[in-house]
Parts: C-alpha cells; sequence; structure tokens
C-alpha cells in the first residue's frame, strides 16, 4: 500500500487497516458460526454490525483520509460489511431453516390413526346394477319406460297375449289383490303395452323395475324380483337386430369374450321366442355359459292389442333376472343376502356395482 | 315329462348316448331337466332269485319271512340264499329280484349279509321303491313266471336298463307331451327317420250300431266322443313288465291292467282315455255340462260341486266322470271288473283349463287337454288299447265301434313366403321354408308369393304367421340368426324424476346411509303400532288376496313399516350403528267401484276405457324415507361417538329436498309415529310433502325398537321437478360481518326468527347462520338466546360501517315485531 508514506499518523486510521478488517470479517464469521440458534445469533448482530462494531467504526476514520485514499478505503470497508452481513445472512437462513426443520419433526403424528367419523353410507347393487344397464342403452339412444306395480290385469296379461284360460297365465304365479282386474305384475312387460299405448313409433325402450310372483324364498328364489326389459319398435325389425343387442349387452356386462347362446323357447308375447345363456368367461367356478333371460319378436297380437301395425311394424324384446344377473356376475350365492337388507352386504358394493 | 329313452328309440332312429339327444331336444326347444342312467343307480349285482320255500317267523310285531332264494350261479357264495323279508305278497315258486350282498341301492343303501330277526340274511328282495323304479312299497316285485331263471340279470326286467329322460315341455307344445311328439322332434333335430306311432296301427271306423249307447250333447265342450268295448278279460291279468316300468319312470302308479294301459297310451300317443266298467253304468251315456246344484264323488274320493261350465259324463244315476279331469268312484274299473268301456274323447281346452283350476285337479289328463291333443288320435288310441288288453287279459272284443265325431279341421294359415326371412334377418329359400313346414306335418301350396299352409291336426298352437315363422327359424337353427346392432334414433337421456331418484339416493348413500330394498307388505297390526289413526290417508291400504304369509297381507302406504322390519333385523345380528334409507312406491286404493271395462285385444283400446280402467289402478307415489339407531358419528380415540336424533333425520330430509334441487322449509309438526314434540313437517314451496324426527317413544317400545329411533318418510312425487336454476351474481366486495344475539322465548322456532331476519335485512344480506343458543337463568325461564351471524355485502361497492348497521338493525327490528326478540345485551 502507498499511504505508508503519507504525512498521516497511520494510527489514526488503523481499522482501515486491511488486515484489520480481514479480522473482523473472520471474527464476524467465526462469531456466527458459533451461535447455536436464531436467538444467539440475533445477540451476535451488533457486535458485528451494529454502530460499534468494527467495520461501523473502520468507516468512520475513513473521514481521516486523503482524498486520494478515500476512494480505495471505502471500498475496501464496503466490502468487509457485506461480508460479515453475508455471513450473517447465511447463518440466519441456515437457523431458521433448522428451526423449522425441528418444528415440523415436532409436529409429527401417526398418520394411520382411524378417522371413520362420518361413515360413508352405500347403495343396494340391484340399484345400481339397473342403473348401470340403463345407462348402457341410453348410451345407445334407448329411454327408460316404466310403470305401475299394482297393475291392470289386461296389461299384464290380455294385452300379451295371455288370455284368461291360457295355461302360461296359471304358470305366472300370480299375487291378486282386493281391487277387480288387478294383481301385482308378475313381469316387466306390462309397461311394453304402456309404452307402446303412449310413445310414438319407433320405440326404443329398456324397462327396470320390480315384479312378483307367489314363490317362498329360499336362496335361489324370492317372491318379489327385479327385472329389465327391453322392447324395440321399429320397421324392419329382425332376430339379427336382437341377437346384435343381446351380445353388445353381454359383452357391456361381462367383457369382450362374451357372447349369447339361443334356445327355442315359448313366451306368450313373444313368437319366435327363445330362452339365452350368456358366455361368462369371468364366472368364478371358471368361463361358463349361464342361463341369463328370454326374448323373442313381439307377437304381432300384442302390437295388434296395442294398436300398432304388425304389417308395417315389427320389434323385439328381452328381459331377465337383476338379482340372478347379480349373482352370477358378483358370486352372490344366497338370494336372501339380496333381500333382508343386511348392512354389511349393500356396504360391500359402495355406490357402484 | 319323464320319458324312457328305449320307449322313444322304437320311434325315431335316434342314437342311445343321452348326451347327444339332451343337445338335439334343447335344440328345438324342450328342455331337459335331467337325465337319469337307471342302470346306474343301482350299484352292484341285482339278479333275478326264486323262492323256493318260506318260513313264517312269528313272536314278532309284523309279518316276518325267512325265505331260501335260488340265486343262480353266483361268483361267489352259495346258489341258496336265506333272505329276511318283511312282504307278503309272494308264494314259493315266485321270481323276485335279489340284491346281493355289496349291492347298493338307491339313496346309498349297502347291502350287506348281516344277522337279524335271528337269521342270517344274506340279501335282499327288492320292492321297486327301493329300486328307485316307482313309489310302490306294498310289496316286493314278484316276475311274471318263466319269465327269467334264477341268476338272470335282472336289470333288463324291472327297467334299470335304460335311460330317462326328464323334459320341460312349454305350454304351447302339448303334442311333446307324449313319446309321440318327442320322437317326433327328435327326428327333426337329428335328421333321423321317424315312425309315428299314430300310424303304427289300421284304427278301423265307426260302426252303425255302437258297442254302447252314448249321446253328446255339446258338441262345443266335446268335439269327439269315441268308444270300444272288451267282455270277459281276465280281471287277475298282470300288467307286462315293460308297461309297469314304463309307467314307473313316469310317476304313474301300476293299478290294473285295463287302467294301466289307458295311461301308457297316453304317455305314448298323447291321448287321455278312460276305462268304465259297462256292468256299474245304468242306462246310456250322456255327455253334457253340468247342472248347477249336482256332485260328483271323484277317483281321489273328494266330493265337488259342479259347476255349469263343467263338462260331465252322466249315466242315469246322474254325472259320473268329470270329463277331461277325473273320473268318478261309482263307474271306475273294480278288481274284479270283467268287461271294460274304453273311451277316447277329445275335449275343449279352454273348458278343461277351467274345470281343472276350479276343482284344483291338475291331472296328467288335464295338462294334455289345456295344451292341446290331436283330435285325430281316437280311433287309433282305442285299437291299440283294446289289442293290449285281449293281448295280455284276453277277453272278446266286441265288433261295434262308438265315434261321435264333430272335429273341425286345421284352418290354413296365409303366409308370405319371404315372412320367415324377414322375421329371423336369415334368407331363407322358398323351397327351404316349404320343406320344413311340411317335415313337421304341414300341407303347404304356393300361391304365388304366398304360402297356403294347413297345420297337421297335432299342432293347434300354428295359427298365424308368425307362428309358422317361428317353426322356420326354430327348425333352421337359432344359431343361423346373425348378430346385427340396430342404430336407436337419438334418445332424450334420463327423465327429470328419473335423475332425481338416483341423485336422492347417492346424496343419502354419501351422508352415510345404506340402501334397503324391502318386501312392500306389511300388515294392520304395524299400522296400528305405528299408531296411525282411522282415516288416515295410510289406512286406505290395498290387500293381497292371496299373501305370502297372512301376517302380512297389505301392501304398504308408508315405507316405514317394512324399512323398520329391516333396522330390527340389522339390530338383531349384532349391527348397533345403523342409518337406512329406501326409495320405493307406496301403494294407496283408489276406492273405485265395480270392475274395470272389458278390453279386447283385437286392436288399441278406446280411450275412454283405457281411463276408466286406469282409475283402479292403485295410487303409487314414490317415497323416500330413512331410519336411524344407535350412534350417527362413532366413538374413537378422538372421543365420544353422536347419538343419532331427530336432528339427524330432519337433516335427512334436508338433504333429499336439497338433492331434489328444491329448498326446504321445516316446521314443528305433530303426525304418527312420531314424537309429538321432536317432529318436524317438512314443507316445500308451501305444501308439506313429509316429516322427519324421533319416534314416539310407545311406537319404539310397540315394534320393539331401540330408544329415540329416528325416521324421515318423505313423498318424492310431491316435490315439484326443478327447473333452470339461475345463477347467482358473485361479488367480489369485501364483506361486512355482524353478530347479533337475540332472547326471544323459547318457544319460538329459530327458523322463524331466521325468516324475520331475513325479510328485514333488506338485499344487502349475503349469508344468515344460527351459531348460537343459548339459555340461562339470568335470561328467564321461558327465554332463550339465538346468536346468528349476518355476513353483508353489496354487488358494487364496499360497504360502510353504518350501511351495514343499518341493514343489521332493519333486520333486529323485523325480528322484534314479529317475535318479540330484543337485541342481547342491549
Amino acid at each position: 500500500m502507498s499511504y505508508r508514506s503519507d504525512p498521516y499518523d497511520p494510527k489514526q486510521v488503523a481499522l482501515l487497516d486491511q488486515t484489520a478488517l480481514d479480522d473482523a470479517v473472520a471474527g464476524a464469521e467465526k462469531a456466527f458460526a458459533a451461535a447455536a440458534d436464531l436467538d444467539a445469533l440475533t445477540a451476535l448482530k451488533p457486535a458485528h454490525l451494529g454502530d460499534r462494531a468494527p467495520v461501523s467504526l473502520a468507516r468512520r476514520e475513513i473521514g481521516a483520509l486523503p482524498p486520494a485514499a478515500k476512494s480505495d478505503a471505502g471500498k475496501r470497508v464496503n466490502e468487509a460489511r457485506a461480508a460479515v452481513q453475508a455471513a450473517f445472512d447465511a447463518r440466519s437462513a441456515q437457523l431458521t431453516a433448522e428451526r423449522e426443520q425441528k418444528v415440523l419433526a415436532q409436529e409429527a403424528v401417526d398418520v394411520t390413526l382411524p378417522w371413520d367419523r362420518r361413515p360413508r353410507g352405500a347403495r343396494h347393487p340391484l340399484t345400481t346394477l339397473m342403473e348401470r344397464i340403463g345407462d348402457l342403452f341410453v348410451g345407445m339412444g334407448y329411454e327408460i319406460a316404466e310403470g305401475p306395480e299394482a297393475e291392470l290385469e289386461w296389461y299384464n296379461f290380455d294385452a300379451l297375449n295371455i288370455p284368461p284360460d291360457h295355461p302360461a297365465r296359471g304358470l305366472m304365479d300370480t299375487f291378486f289383490v282386493d281391487v277387480p282386474g288387478l294383481v301385482l305384475r308378475t313381469h316387466t312387460s306390462p309397461v311394453q303395452a304402456r309404452t307402446m299405448l303412449t310413445r310414438p313409433l319407433p320405440i326404443y325402450v329398456v324397462v327396470p323395475g320390480r315384479t312378483y310372483r307367489t314363490d317362498e324364498l329360499d336362496a335361489t328364489h324370492t317372491p318379489v324380483f327385479h327385472q329389465v326389459e327391453g322392447l324395440v319398435v321399429d320397421k324392419g325389425i329382425t332376430m339379427a337386430h336382437l341377437r346384435g343387442t343381446l351380445d353388445h349387452f353381454a359383452r357391456a356386462m361381462f367383457g369382450a369374450g362374451a357372447r349369447t347362446r339361443w334356445r327355442p323357447h315359448y313366451f306368450p308375447f313373444t313368437e319366435p321366442s327363445a330362452e339365452f345363456d350368456v358366455w361368462f368367461p369371468e364366472h368364478r367356478d371358471g368361463p361358463q355359459w349361464v342361463e341369463w333371460g328370454g326374448c323373442g319378436m313381439v307377437n304381432p297380437r300384442v302390437l295388434r292389442a296395442v294398436g300398432v301395425d304388425p304389417d308395417e311394424y315389427s320389434g323385439f324384446a328381452f328381459g331377465m333376472g337383476i338379482e340372478r344377473t347379480l349373482m352370477f356376475r358378483n358370486g352372490v350365492s344366497d338370494m336372501r343376502d339380496m333381500i333382508e337388507g343386511d348392512v354389511r352386504f349393500t356396504r360391500a358394493f359402495g355406490m357402484d356395482v | 315329462m319323464r320319458v324312457s329313452v328305449a320307449w322313444l328309440r322304437e320311434w325315431v332312429d335316434a342314437p342311445a348316448d343321452p348326451a347327444v339327444l339332451e343337445e338335439a331336444l334343447v335344440r328345438v326347444g324342450i328342455e331337459v331337466e335331467e337325465v337319469v342312467d337307471l342302470a346306474a343307480t343301482v350299484d352292484g349285482a341285482l339278479v333275478v332269485g326264486r323262492v323256493l320255500s318260506i318260513e313264517e317267523l312269528t313272536g314278532y310285531k309284523k309279518p316276518i319271512r325267512y325265505c331260501q332264494v335260488d340265486v343262480g350261479d353266483v361268483d361267489s357264495g352259495d346258489r341258496v340264499r336265506g333272505i329276511i323279508c318283511g312282504a307278503t305278497n309272494f308264494a314259493a315258486g315266485d321270481l323276485v329280484v335279489v340284491a346281493l350282498p355289496g349291492t347298493v341301492l338307491p339313496g346309498g343303501f349297502a347291502i350287506a349279509a348281516r344277522r337279524t330277526y335271528d337269521r342270517v340274511s344274506d340279501g335282499m328282495i327288492c320292492s321297486a321303491r327301493e329300486l328307485g323304479i316307482g313309489e310302490d312299497h306294498s310289496g316286493i316285485i314278484v316276475l311274471p313266471p318263466d319269465s327269467a331263471a334264477p341268476g338272470d340279470p335282472a336289470r333288463p326286467l324291472v327297467g334299470l336298463d335304460d335311460v330317462v329322460l326328464d323334459l320341460e315341455v312349454t305350454p304351447d307344445r302339448g303334442y311333446c307331451l307324449s313319446v309321440r311328439g318327442i320322437a317326433r322332434e327328435l327326428s327333426h333335430a337329428l335328421g333321423v327317420a321317424y315312425r309315428d306311432p299314430a300310424h303304427a296301427v289300421e284304427a278301423p271306423g265307426a260302426t252303425d250300431e255302437p258297442p254302447y249307447p252314448v249321446t253328446v250333447e255339446d258338441p262345443v265342450g266335446c268335439d269327439r266322443f269315441a268308444a270300444r268295448l272288451v267282455r270277459g278279460i281276465d280281471p287277475a291279468a298282470p300288467t307286462p313288465p315293460v308297461i309297469r316300468n314304463r309307467l314307473a319312470v313316469a310317476g304313474i302308479r301300476s293299478i290294473s291292467l285295463a287302467v294301466d294301459i289307458t295311461n301308457y297310451l297316453m304317455l305314448e300317443l298323447g291321448q287321455p282315455m278312460h276305462a268304465f266298467d259297462p256292468n256299474r253304468l245304468s242306462g246310456p251315456l250322456l255327455v253334457r255340462r253340468a247342472r248347477a246344484g249336482e256332485r260328483l264323488t271323484t277317483l281321489d274320493g273328494v266330493d265337488r260341486k259342479l259347476d255349469p261350465e263343467d263338462m260331465v259324463i252322466c249315466d242315469d244315476t246322474g254325472p259320473i266322470s268329470l270329463a277331461a279331469v277325473m273320473g268318478g268312484e261309482n263307474s271306475e274299473m273294480q278288481p274284479d271288473s270283467v268287461d271294460v268301456l274304453f273311451e277316447a274323447a277329445h275335449w275343449d281346452p279352454v273348458m278343461v283349463s277351467r274345470t281343472a283350476r276350479r276343482h284344483r285337479l291338475l291331472s296328467e289328463a288335464a295338462k294334455r287337454w289345456e295344451r292341446g291333443v290331436d283330435p285325430r288320435l281316437a280311433l287309433v288310441a282305442l285299437e291299440k288299447a283294446v289289442r293290449l288288453l285281449t293281448g295280455y287279459g284276453g277277453g272278446e272284443l266286441d265288433p261295434r265301434i262308438l265315434d261321435v265325431d264333430h272335429v273341425v279341421a286345421p284352418k290354413p294359415v296365409r303366409v308370405a313366403a319371404d315372412l320367415p326371412s324377414r322375421v329371423a334377418g336369415v334368407p331363407y329359400e322358398a323351397e327351404r321354408v316349404t320343406g320344413l313346414l311340411t317335415g313337421i306335418g304341414c300341407a303347404v301350396a304356393p300361391v304365388g308369393d304366398v304360402l297356403v299352409v294347413t297345420p297337421p291336426t297335432w299342432r293347434p298352437d300354428l295359427l298365424q304367421p308368425a307362428d309358422l315363422a317361428e317353426e322356420v327359424v326354430r327348425l333352421d337353427g337359432y344359431d343361423k340368426v346373425p348378430s346385427v346392432l340396430p342404430v336407436a334414433p337419438p334418445g332424450r337421456g334420463l327423465t327429470a324424476g328419473q335423475r332425481r331418484k338416483r341423485s336422492v339416493g347417492r346424496a343419502l348413500a354419501e351422508n352415510g346411509y345404506v340402501e334397503v330394498l324391502s318386501y312392500p307388505f306389511t300388515s294392520a297390526s304395524v299400522l296400528d303400532a305405528l299408531q296411525v289413526p282411522e282415516g288416515d290417508p295410510r289406512r286406505t291400504v290395498v290387500r293381497l288376496t292371496n299373501p305370502l304369509s297372512d301376517e302380512e297381507p297389505l301392501l304398504r302406504t308408508t315405507l316405514l313399516p317394512p324399512l323398520l322390519g329391516t333396522l330390527r333385523r340389522n339390530l338383531g345380528r349384532g349391527m348397533r350403528d345403523l342409518a337406512l334409507y329406501e326409495v320405493g312406491p307406496v301403494f294407496r286404493a283408489t276406492g273405485a267401484t265395480g270392475t274395470p271395462p272389458v278390453m279386447g285385444v283385437d286392436g288399441r283400446p278406446d280411450e275412454a276405457d283405457l281411463v276408466a280402467a286406469e282409475r283402479f289402478v292403485p295410487q303409487q307415489p314414490w317415497h323416500v324415507a330413512a331410519v336411524l339407531a344407535g350412534d350417527v358419528e362413532p366413538a374413537g380415540w378422538w372421543g365420544a361417538g353422536r347419538a343419532a336424533s331427530w336432528a339427524d333425520a330432519v337433516q335427512a330430509a334436508r338433504t333429499v329436498v336439497s338433492a331434489a334441487g328444491l329448498h326446504a322449509v321445516v316446521r314443528a309438526g305433530t303426525q304418527p309415529p312420531w314424537h309429538p314434540g321432536r317432529c318436524a313437517g317438512i314443507v316445500v314451496n308451501g305444501e308439506v310433502v313429509g316429516y322427519a324426527g324421533e319416534l314416539h317413544p310407545a311406537v319404539c317400545s310397540a315394534l320393539d325398537l331401540p330408544r329415540r329411533t329416528a325416521a324421515m318418510e318423505l313423498s318424492l312425487d310431491a316435490l315439484p321437478l326443478p327447473g333452470v336454476v339461475p345463477a347467482p351474481r358473485i361479488s367480489t366486495y369485501p364483506p361486512a360481518l355482524i353478530d347479533v344475539a337475540l332472547v326471544v322465548d323459547a318457544a319460538t322456532p329459530a327458523a322463524d326468527v331466521e325468516a324475520a331476519l331475513v325479510s328485514g335485512a333488506g338485499e344487502l344480506l349475503e349469508s344468515v347462520r344460527l351459531f348460537d343458543v343459548y339459555t340461562s337463568e339470568q335470561l328467564g325461564a321461558g327465554r332463550r338466546s339465538l346468536a346468528y351471524k349476518l355476513t353483508f355485502r353489496a354487488p358494487d361497492r364496499t360497504l360502510t360501517v353504518e350501511e351495514a348497521v343499518a341493514a343489521r338493525d332493519a333486520a333486529v327490528a323485523v325480528a322484534a315485531e314479529c317475535y318479540g326478540a330484543m337485541l342481547r345485551g342491549a
């Protein structure tokens, strides 16, 4: 340094000596590093950055310097002060982080504790299965039709080509009520007649609903059960359309590997008629054919009874039991589980089936 | 129908493999319920034995015989064996069926040499029931003399070498309730030769003189009546084993040769017949409708009051047979009858169906009549019957034949030749259609594009073109129908009502309720227990005339009885904390009197008739109900649980209404079965739509429910469907929050005070929320403090303190005016 040859007394500006400044920075860094926590660090701050701190006192000595030296001294003092401040800030940030870390550690909880203070309920799988089927067909452009459960015999039987003395009427195991001409519907098919009487053609509907037959409740029978029925009446409808619809339905319900197989059968309201089985690859007892429902081409007599010209229109209908579908699809082994309302059964299905 | 495969194969060249037969029958629409291989039902040695001597053992409660039986050359053991037998229907020298030790009879009954009645019994002499070939257990099987030798295999002699098919025949195909019909279907399914058993004999026609005088007064009820007479048979002549065995597998008991023959031919041809003892008839027979007041004791011993619609066969004494359904006791064949008058008739299916149901006599004959019997079988059946009877029972055939024939030939059906193709979506050649229809017995005459098809007499089900189309598709094979997905026109999605049902269910389930689907049956006593008063709409019940249980003969008028029953069942299974809901219809009688109009099926009914009929249909509004018991929030490590209460039930009602897109107003209400002080009426748009709260303590105790069980029930159908929701304006200016505590009479409902605040506060009020309810001595008895948090906000500016206070004061002023509310601390 050149100031040693200056005419000023070097003792008066000892603090501006570079060594002193370096010492001040080093001393501050050491002290800050030794501070154990933020409080200790704060306590150290006046000594190293306060008015009486070495770097502050050094700044005052600048005035005693000749003008030529001031700039250089000021620069060095600022650098030293900045170094002390940086050391302080660094340590402060470090200690803050440490403190936050500690607080977070202290706040740790056992996240495995249960918190089922508001148990969730559940919807009945028969309901959700019917909705699922309904949604499938609504997505295809069908609508959902409904009808009364206590129903006129005319809709439940006569309009469906089951005249009063037909043997099929005796096979229906019908519940009768104390109103003349009224029964608990034995199938969802009366809604076919209601639909054709009230809706404009063409008709594409599905009918989910509750039905009744006088069976005793056991593991495989229930006197109150559910069906879903499909009805299409349009020009040029054929059995091929029926098969296409059932195959699509089967795949949607039972996976891409599902398909249907028909066996000739008899229903008064369809001609030709078939019972159909579905190939169910995911059956819990291994892939197999399962009896699923009945179907056929709407009997021209039924069309005539509701005023539809069978020479112009044809249609198909199909139906299946929802309980039965749930039984083999979801592996329910006892019909009573679906009937008795035990919450353990229904809860297992949650909100969807 | 249970039928022997060997019998079928007499008439059709089908393979014996039951698996092939099953597949073939299912393919043409005859369901195979069961295949029983009779040879496999008895495991082990079953041989013919000759009874050499009989020692009657005495000193036992029942007759016991120790028999020496020659069982022939059997590999192991003696030729002559001692066997204990409890039956007495045999004598020394008779041939019997012996199960040797080591044999296992049906039901897992193993035969072993064992000591009994102080003798060693080295085998068993079998009855039909023990072998599983019939119900007869009155004695052991005695084989016809000289039909076999000791040691011969006994299975073929008792029909145990056969396979039995148990078939389910659909009600349209009566002709398949016979060997004749099933064999015919097998020939179609397998493409093999068929011999019609109805053509197996030449049946002579009526003679000028009848063998017995018969007048048919009602040719509508009876369009054919034929009869033949055999005199002087051996009344003791046994039924040949083959007939007895085939009857046994069909579940028909052997009675006597003549009666067995009628049953055998019914099974073979499908023609029910009857055998009269002409010596027990007095005077000519008359076939007519029954007259009011007439009675007949049928073969089953039941004394029946006849209906003027029933057809009867009468002699001079009156009715002797309930025609087509069951014979009478007074003309029946007796064990000593030597003369037989066989009758083969044809009856009106509708008449038989009504008669059989009226008298609850669904006999094998009635089952065939109501499904349709070939009217051309009578003479063939009679010819076969007299041949069998004279062949096995001797006697002299009266050459005279009676045949009163009013049968109308089947009407031809005109069917477009391409109809089967249009129905199935499969192109059938015209020759194929004609070929298939001819194959099932139709006469087919093409007239241009139309086929004039005359169905065979055994197919009364073929009446319209669609019936013929089905035959073509069925016989060509349903599996040939391709899969084509039709494209529906655009639909409108779910209706608002359908969406609402789903939303309500989901909302309740998400709020902790579990859905149940109960049987909708209930009883007057449950309505009593619910304290539903006389005259309440819930008493306008629809009653089942044939309920499952006499305990529950009514259809529910409220969802609560079955739902509370389900609650109780869950409690009984150890669940304590329960919240259940159900969405479903209730049933209310309409009170319509008279009967619904008779509506035909030949065309759309009159609009007026449809409307009039609808008046008889009970109202079936959809309700939603929920019930709660136990804790609604469980206890846990966080602390105590919270018991379900009236408040949860009321909140469930609010949840439902809000899921339906509406706002519920809650008012104090009184409605059984709820606690009079803890019952809320739920009001929507000014109408009460249901109730919620805690059940009356007496109801809980009467129905064995936990104390303080809570419930709600609303009529979903009473809720108006919401329109389009108008969007709110969202202000971005800051709110002004002011709390007010109002002291009011404790009986003043909080909802009313809140409504007063809302009406007074004006448009600046954004929301109001009750946050505290407080009573103290300081406030005074009968008073309480309700503390509300009011949030004010303007759409276009920041409110000043003065504006907010002024709005608050206006709100409090209305509450003060309406309910005497005083600002607490003021």
